[in-house]
C-alpha cells in the first residue's frame, strides 16, 4: 500500500538529507531531494511528491513561505520539521499549509510512521451512502469532492479526512484526542493544537461564516462534531 | 583585709573571668555593631546636645556674671549713699542708731557704733561679715564689697567706714532678684537646649532616612536580581554621591546579565549545533540497524553499542536544550485540562516501566489539573526512571490530596522506591544538575545524564507545583519523590479548542 510512495524531501544540511534518504529508502520509498526552498518548487512542479517534508530553517524561502506556495496549488501532505514544539513556530507552519510536524532530531522511523498515517486512505464507512449532505454543504467521498453551496472546495488531503472522520458519525461528538487518533495516528501525547489548526482551517473552507460556524461546531470542554 | 591581687586561685579564676567579661561587654557595644541610619541620628543627637548645652552654659555664665556686677555696683551706689545719711543722721543726734538704719532700701543694714552693733534686722548679725571684709573696713578704713556663699546661695556684703564718727557701716543684700532672673535665664536656656536637641533628632531621623533610602533600594534591587529578574536596574540619579554608587551597579548587573545570557546561549547553541550531526547519525544507525543480519558478529555488537549510545546522546542533547530554555527564560507551557488519574497511567504507559503500579482513591481519581502533558510526562518518566536505577525493585505511584481537610487546593504524586533510600542531607542536592547521586551511595549507572530531576525540578516549578524528596517512613527501605501541583478548580473550559 505504501510502497512506491514519492517523497520529497527540502532540507539545506546535506548529511540530513543523505542519511534520511537512505533510510526512506529502506521503506521502498523514492526520494527526491532538494537543498532549498527554491529548487523545491522546481523539482515538485516536475515530478509531484505523495508527501513534501520541509526544514522550516531554510536559506532563501523560509519553510512557511514554501508551505505556503505548494499549497497554493496542491493539497499534498506536508510534514515540517521544526527546532522546538513549545514555540509558534508550530502553529504558525500548520497555519501556513503544513499537515503536521517533527523536531529535529527525530527517528527516520517516526518520519515513516507520520507519512504514512498521512497517506491513510479514510471513507465514510457506510457503504452505497455516494453523497452526504449537510445542509449547504455536501461530500461525495468517493471522487473526493466538498461542495459547498454547490461550487467545489478545496480541500488538503488532511482536511478531507478530518471532514470525513467527523462525517462518519454525523451528530457525534469527536474528542481531540480522538482525532489525533484516527487521522494523526497518535496516541494520548499527540499534540491538540495539530487539531485546533485544522479545523481552524477546515472552517474557513466549509463554513459560510467561519466566526459562526454551523457545520464543524465546538462542543464545550468535549471536542468537535459535524452538523447540518 | 582581702588582697584581691593575692595568688588565691579562686580569686584569680574570678578575676579572670571577670576580665573575660568585660572584654565580651565591650565587644558588644562596638559602635560597628550599630548600623548606618543610627549612626547618622547618633552623630545629629550628639552633636545637636553638646552645641545646645555649650551655648547655654556659655550664655549663662555671660549673664550671670553681667547680672551679678550691675547689681554689685547698683547696691554698692545704694549703700554709700546709705551710709552717708546715717552718718548725718548719727551726727546730729547719737542715740537714734536704730532709727537712723531704718531709713529706706530693702537691704539688711548693720553699724558698729560706739563699740555696740546695732542691726535693722534678725538675719543680719555680726558674724555673717567676713573676717577680711571687716579686717579691710576697720583697720584700712577703705569701703569693700564681698560676695558671701550663704544658706540662700550668693549675698552680697558692703563694708563702708565712717571715720567721722568713728564708725562702721555694713549692708547685706542676699541678691535675690539676680537669683530669680539667674533662674528664668536658666529655665529659658534648658528649654532652648531642649528644643534644639529635639530639632536635632528629628533633623537625625529625616537625614539618615534619606542617606539610607538610596542603599534600600540597591538592597531591594540586588534582591530581586538574585531571584533572577536581570534586566532589574538602579534609576539613574543626578546626585554626584549616589552616581558613582548606580553606575558602577548597573554596570555590574549589566555585565552579570551579559554573562548569564551568553551562558545560556552557548548551551543552547552547542545542543542546537548537536542536533544537526545527531539527526544524521540516528538516522545513519537505523539504516546499518535494518541490515544488521548482514553485518559479522563484531560488527553486530559495535553497532549495538554505536545505537544505544545515538538514542542516550540524543536523550542528553534534548535535556541541555530543555535546561537552556529554562535558563534563558524561554518555555512556554502548552498548557490544557487533564484528569490526573488518566495522565497518569498515560504518562506510565509510556515510561520505560510501563506496568508500574499505580494507587489512587476514589476522590484522588476526580482530580484535574492544567498542565503540559508532554512536560509533564517527562517528570514522571525521569522519576521512574530514578527509581528504576536507584532500586532493584519496582517503584510504585501514588496519588492523592495534599491537604486532609477539605477543599483540598494541591495533589501529590508520589514516586516510592525499595532502593537504599537517600542520604541525609541530600534530599535537595539531588535535584541539581548532573548530580547523579553517586556520593549517596546510590549505583552509578550508565544510564541517565544526570540532568532527570533537575528538570522534574524546573518542570514543576513552571507548573506552580513543587517537588521533594526524603526517605519512606513506612517501615520499607527506599526513597519518595513527592509533585505537588495545584489541583485546577475552574470548571471544564473550552479553552483548549481555541474558539
Amino acid at each position: 500500500m505504501t510502497v512506491g510512495i514519492r517523497v520529497l524531501a527540502v532540507e539545506d544540511d546535506e548529511r540530513i538529507r543523505a542519511s534520511v534518504k537512505l533510510a526512506l529508502e529502506d521503506e521502498g520509498w523514492i526520494v527526491d531531494e532538494a537543498a532549498s526552498g527554491e529548487d523545491a518548487i522546481a523539482i515538485f512542479s516536475k515530478h509531484p511528491a505523495d508527501v513534501v517534508l520541509i526544514d522550516i530553517m531554510l536559506p532563501g524561502i523560509d519553510g512557511f513561505e514554501l508551505c505556503r506556495n505548494i499549497r497554493k496549488s496542491s493539497d499534498v501532505p506536508i510534514v515540517m520539521v521544526t527546532a522546538r514544539a513549545d514555540t509558534h513556530d508550530v502553529v504558525a507552519g500548520l497555519e501556513a499549509g503544513a499537515d503536521d510536524y517533527l523536531t529535529k532530531p527525530f527517528a527516520p522511523k517516526e518520519l515513516a510512521a507520520r507519512i504514512r498515517a498521512l497517506l491513510r486512505r479514510v471513507r465514510p464507512s457506510k457503504p452505497g451512502h455516494s453523497k452526504l449532505v449537510f445542509g449547504n454543504l455536501e461530500i461525495i467521498p468517493d471522487e473526493g469532492k466538498v461542495l459547498l453551496d454547490n461550487s467545489e472546495v478545496e480541500l488538503t488531503k488532511t482536511e478531507f479526512r478530518l471532514l470525513c472522520e467527523l462525517a462518519n458519525d454525523p451528530g457525534g461528538v469527536f474528542s481531540r484526542e480522538l482525532l489525533l487518533d484516527k487521522v494523526w495516528g497518535y496516541g494520548y501525547f499527540g499534540d491538540g493544537r495539530l487539531v485546533d489548526v485544522h479545523i481552524r482551517r477546515l472552517r474557513m473552507k466549509v463554513e459560510t461564516d467561519p466566526a459562526n460556524p454551523t457545520h464543524v461546531v465546538t462542543v464545550r470542554g468535549l471536542g468537535y462534531r459535524l452538523q447540518s | 583585709m582581702t588582697d584581691i591581687f593575692s595568688d588565691e586561685p579562686s580569686t584569680r579564676y574570678r578575676l579572670n573571668r571577670t576580665r573575660k567579661l568585660i572584654r565580651t561587654s565591650v565587644h558588644r557595644l562596638r559602635p560597628r555593631r550599630i548600623g548606618l541610619r543610627n549612626r547618622i541620628l547618633l552623630i545629629f543627637v550628639i552633636g545637636a546636645l553638646l552645641l545646645s548645652s555649650v551655648l547655654a552654659l556659655v550664655t549663662y555664665s555671660f549673664t550671670r556674671s553681667n547680672l551679678v556686677e550691675q547689681r554689685v555696683a547698683a547696691e554698692t551706689n545704694q549703700a554709700i549713699t546709705n551710709a552717708r545719711r546715717t552718718q548725718n543722721d548719727l551726727l546730729r543726734s547719737s542715740t537714734e542708731v536704730l532709727l537712723a538704719l531704718d531709713q529706706g532700701g530693702a537691704a539688711h543694714r548693720m553699724i558698729y557704733f560706739e563699740n555696740k552693733w546695732t542691726s535693722s534686722s534678725p538675719l543680719f548679725s555680726p558674724q555673717m561679715i567676713p573676717p577680711a571684709l571687716l579686717q579691710r573696713v576697720q583697720r584700712d578704713q577703705k569701703a569693700a564689697t564681698m560676695i558671701v556663699d550663704s544658706l540662700k546661695g550668693q549675698a552680697l556684703v558692703v563694708g563702708i567706714p565712717l571715720p567721722r564718727i568713728n564708725a562702721m557701716y555694713f549692708e547685706y543684700d542676699n541678691l535675690r532678684e539676680v537669683r530669680d532672673a539667674l533662674q528664668s535665664v536658666r529655665l529659658a536656656l534648658a528649654l532652648a537646649a531642649f528644643t534644639t536637641t529635639f530639632v536635632g533628632i528629628a533633623l537625625g531621623v529625616f537625614a539618615s532616612r534619606r542617606a539610607v533610602r538610596p542603599l534600600a533600594n540597591a538592597a531591594q534591587a540586588a534582591r530581586a536580581i538574585a531571584d533572577g529578574r536581570l534586566e532589574t536596574r538602579l534609576e539613574p540619579t543626578d546626585d554626584p554621591d549616589m552616581q558613582a554608587l548606580t553606575s558602577a551597579f548597573n554596570d555590574m548587573v549589566a555585565t552579570l546579565q551579559e554573562r548569564v545570557e551568553r551562558d545560556a546561549r552557548f548551551t543552547s547553541d552547542v545542543s542546537h549545533e548537536l542536533r544537526s550531526p545527531l539527526m544524521t547519525l540516528a538516522a545513519s544507525v537505523q539504516v546499518l540497524e535494518s541490515r544488521r543480519d548482514d553485518l559479522p558478529e563484531r560488527s553486530q555488537a559495535a553497532l549495538d553499542l554505536l545505537s544505544s549510545d545515538v538514542v542516550r546522546f540524543q536523550g542528553l542533547v534534548e535535556d541541555l536544550l530543555e535546561i537552556s530554555r529554562f535558563d534563558a527564560g524561554a518555555i512556554r507551557l502548552v498548557l490544557e485540562p487533564l484528569s490526573l488519574f488518566e495522565f497518569i497511567k498515560q504518562a506510565v504507559s509510556v515510561s520505560s516501566l510501563p506496568r508500574t503500579e499505580i494507587r489512587c482513591d476514589d476522590i484522588a481519581a476526580l482530580v484535574a489539573i492544567q498542565g503540559d502533558k508532554r512536560r509533564l510526562a517527562r517528570v514522571i518518566a525521569n522519576l521512574i526512571d530514578n527509581a528504576r536505577i536507584h532500586s532493584s525493585g519496582k517503584p510504585k505511584i501514588v496519588i492523592q490530596l495534599a491537604d486532609e481537610e477539605p477543599p483540598a487546593t494541591n495533589v501529590w504524586i508520589i514516586v516510592e522506591d525499595d532502593g537504599d533510600g537517600l542520604i541525609e542531607g541530600e534530599f535537595s542536592k539531588i535535584f541539581e544538575r548532573f548530580s547523579r547521586g553517586g556520593a549517596a551511595g546510590r549505583r552509578t549507572g550508565t544510564e541517565g545524564a544526570g540532568l532527570g530531576l533537575a528538570l522534574a525540578r524546573e518542570h514543576v516549578t513552571l507548573h506552580r507545583g513543587r517537588i521533594w524528596a526524603e526517605n519512606r517512613t513506612d517501615g520499607i527501605r527506599g526513597a519518595r519523590f513527592i509533585v505537588e501541583l495545584p489541583i485546577d478548580t475552574t470548571p471544564t473550559s473550552d479553552e483548549h479548542t481555541h474558539e
